[in-house]
């Protein structure tokens, strides 16, 4: 099988594909998402140690697995528009990052709202919170970097060495964060790994998080739609495409 | 390529020793930081001791970035920082003389200073001994990678403020280990576990700093 | 013998120039002809490999300069518009150091012939700070008295100079040109540079 990926590498083959891909990942998203909190809320067995407040864990745990891994993708994408000095991979790095800071901040107040009913208050510092809130920092510093230079070949690229700094700091962070934790004797209830993970309660977060996947992929294309009009505005194709529009 | 490396050194310190206000700002803000605590948390000494080396660290670490932003700034708007990306040594090199540059004028007076703020807030002998190693260890850290946020933001909007938002998370590990090797030694623990972690984090950013930082000198001319 | 083909350059969402290209020689001249933001300064900046071009490629000795940088940039000697002086240095400090950082060892003596050569050795030991536009130009130009590199690339090399120095500096590029060097410059004066070869690129607006 031989195709030209490279085709779709460009932004004006990208587009009317991106907006075909979207509905297929809405649907797929809002399908996944119904059956996971089906599963999550009325099958899963109630938690006898943690009653029925345990059940958020099935918005955090994908919520917080989501935050990371979209870093990551977000950091891939940036590395490919570095290296290859790929316009459309920039642009997916930078349509990732809001979906992923949304994700973190997601994962901070479902966390802490667990943490109430659990520990009796709304923040712990647990090594698990403390970094979503670090990685919470570093997407907006992506962010407010991207927005903050003029230029977007420049934006691009200072935004792709940031979130490629980050990446290598991530694991470290992390080790970092848990070490002082251990030393600091904090809280000793692991969140995540509940007590004994039924297998319908595994099922349920992972449903959720394929929902919450798809649901990013969708997002993510529908943004990368809306950067490339703004960055093309001046090229060919969007012109045609704003003429067919206003007809 | 030694001769160049020393001469972008001497360069930045001999600019430093004749604009001397800037060396003093830093040491100041270290001092009036660290000074302000016991004015908010109160004057009892098992207080002050045990919230002393996470404060001595956090104030170390910021008046080590609010010096950042003047790292690249004046090279850029002058030329000078042209002229050294089209010189035929390596950027990283040379960056990394000004880096070492940054730590003489900006770090070692606050390393040298630490302890003396320590007694102030009544921390133990040994524990101000490894203080002063802790920030001798970590603050080349905090001009290491303080150089990567401040090459990024190079010629930004508001750039001294975003600075401290690309900066700050990445000091994390720098701030825990620094700072718990104090916390340890200060109540009666080793600290080696944590300054050998401390020389880690230093080793790795020596690497890969220079280069980073290199790299993002060039996004910013462009 | 630096080639360039097929430059183009993009700023900002305005194209500037597109399929530019050229050969120079040693011995030959390059006048970059243009208005206020045809894109000549772009243009000089590309071809030290300051900006990427958006699409072409130049070649120094036949390598892309963009991958052998360690072979090209010992050859360069670039002066744009800022004049990459430390305004706390004086002016014999700033041309020994920036010589020094060129990867050139310069003796005061050397350095300080050059600064003679275009004028102002008075201001030899006075900081830069305090040197009028027309002096600090001239203390970043006798960086050329210096430089034994062939490629040089100068910005508005002119701007700001009097007739006398005007005069120094042609005759210095005429001899850097007879002695086998190569220079592209950009002016807004006519000054009569004598060169074994002249190419003229007009960048039109």
């Amino acid at each position: 099988m031989h195709m030209n990926w490279f085709k779709y590498s460009s932004p004006q083959t990208f587009y009317p594909l991106a907006g075909k891909m979207i509905p297929w990942f809405f649907w797929a998203a809002s399908l996944l998402c119904a059956v996971g909190l089906y599963v999550s809320f009325a099958i899963a067995p109630t938690d006898f140690q943690q009653g029925e407040a345990y059940r958020i864990i099935f918005v955090h745990v994908p919520a917080a697995w989501m935050s990371m891994f979209i870093y990551l993708v977000m950091a891939g994408w940036a590395a490919m528009g570095l290296a290859l000095n790929a316009r459309l991979s920039a642009m997916m790095a930078q349509a990732l990052a809001p979906t992923g800071a949304m994700f973190t901040l997601l994962a901070l107040v479902t966390g802490s709202l667990w943490g109430k009913p659990m520990w009796g208050t709304w923040w712990v510092w647990d090594a698990r919170l403390t970094s979503e809130l670090i990685l919470l920092f570093l997407y907006l510093g992506f962010m407010a970097l991207q927005s903050s230079i003029d230029d977007p070949r420049r934006a691009d690229r200072a935004g792709a060495l940031l979130a490629l700094v980050g990446v290598v700091n991530v694991p470290i962070i992390y080790f970092s964060v848990k070490w002082w934790n251990t030393l600091h004797q904090g809280s000793s209830i692991n969140m995540g790994v509940a007590p004994k993970m039924a297998a319908t309660m595994l099922l349920g977060m992972l449903l959720m998080a394929l929902a919450f996947w798809m649901y990013s992929v969708a997002v993510a294309l529908m943004r990368v739609r809306c950067i490339m009009l703004e960055r093309e505005r001046s090229s060919d194709w969007v012109q045609s495409l704003s003429a067919k529009g206003s007809k | 390529m030694n001769q160049t490396w020393l001469t972008v050194l001497r360069r930045d310190l001999l600019l430093a020793l004749r604009r001397r206000s800037d060396i003093a700002t830093t040491l100041f803000f270290f001092v009036i930081v660290s000074s302000l605590f016991p004015l908010g948390i109160g004057p009892e000494p098992a207080v002050l001791s045990s919230i002393a080396p996470g404060v001595l660290w956090v104030a170390a670490l910021l008046a080590g970035m609010i010096s950042l932003s003047r790292l690249f700034a004046a090279d850029s708007a002058d030329g000078s920082l042209e002229q050294m990306l089209l010189a035929p040594q390596p950027l990283a090199w040379l960056v990394s003389a000004k880096i070492f540059a940054h730590w003489l004028v900006c770090g070692l007076p606050v390393v040298l200073l630490a302890p003396l703020i320590g007694l102030q807030y009544a921390m133990p002998n040994d524990a101000l001994w490894v203080l002063v190693y802790s920030l001798l260890l970590g603050t080349p850290t905090l001009s290491l990678i303080g150089a990567i946020g401040a090459a990024l933001t190079l010629g930004v909007r508001g750039s001294g403020l975003l600075v401290a938002l690309l900066v700050l998370p990445l000091y994390i590990p720098t701030l825990i280990f620094g700072a718990g090797a104090v916390a340890a030694s200060a109540h009666g623990m080793s600290a080696e576990a944590h300054l050998s972690l401390l020389a880690a984090v230093s080793l790795l950013s020596l690497v890969l700093a220079p280069l980073a930082t290199a790299a993002a000198l060039r996004i910013s001319v462009e | 013998m630096l080639i360039a083909q097929g430059l183009a350059c993009v700023r900002g969402d305005r194209l500037l120039f597109k399929d530019l290209g050229f050969v120079l020689e040693a011995g030959s001249l390059l006048y970059v002809l243009g208005e206020n933001g045809s894109g000549k300064s772009s243009l000089l900046r590309m071809l030290c490999g300051l900006l990427t071009p958006e699409q072409g490629e130049i070649l120094w000795a036949g390598k892309s300069i963009k991958n052998h940088a360690e072979l090209y940039l010992p050859n360069l000697k670039y002066l744009g518009h800022l004049n990459g002086l430390k305004d706390d240095l004086t002016a014999l400090e700033n041309l020994q150091m920036g010589a020094r950082i060129a990867g050139q060892d310069v003796t005061a003596t050397a350095a300080l012939a050059a600064l003679t050569a275009i004028g102002i050795a008075r201001c030899a030991n006075l900081p830069v700070r305090v040197l009028s536009q027309g002096q600090k130009r001239r203390v970043a130009l006798a960086a050329l008295w210096l430089s034994r590199s062939p490629l040089w690339i100068l910005d508005e090399p002119f701007a700001a100079l009097d007739v006398a120095a005007t005069e120094v500096l042609a005759a210095r590029i005429s001899e850097h040109l007879a002695a086998g060097g190569m220079t592209i410059l950009t002016s807004h004066q006519d000054v009569p540079i004598q060169a074994k070869s002249t190419v003229t690129l007009s960048l039109s607006a």
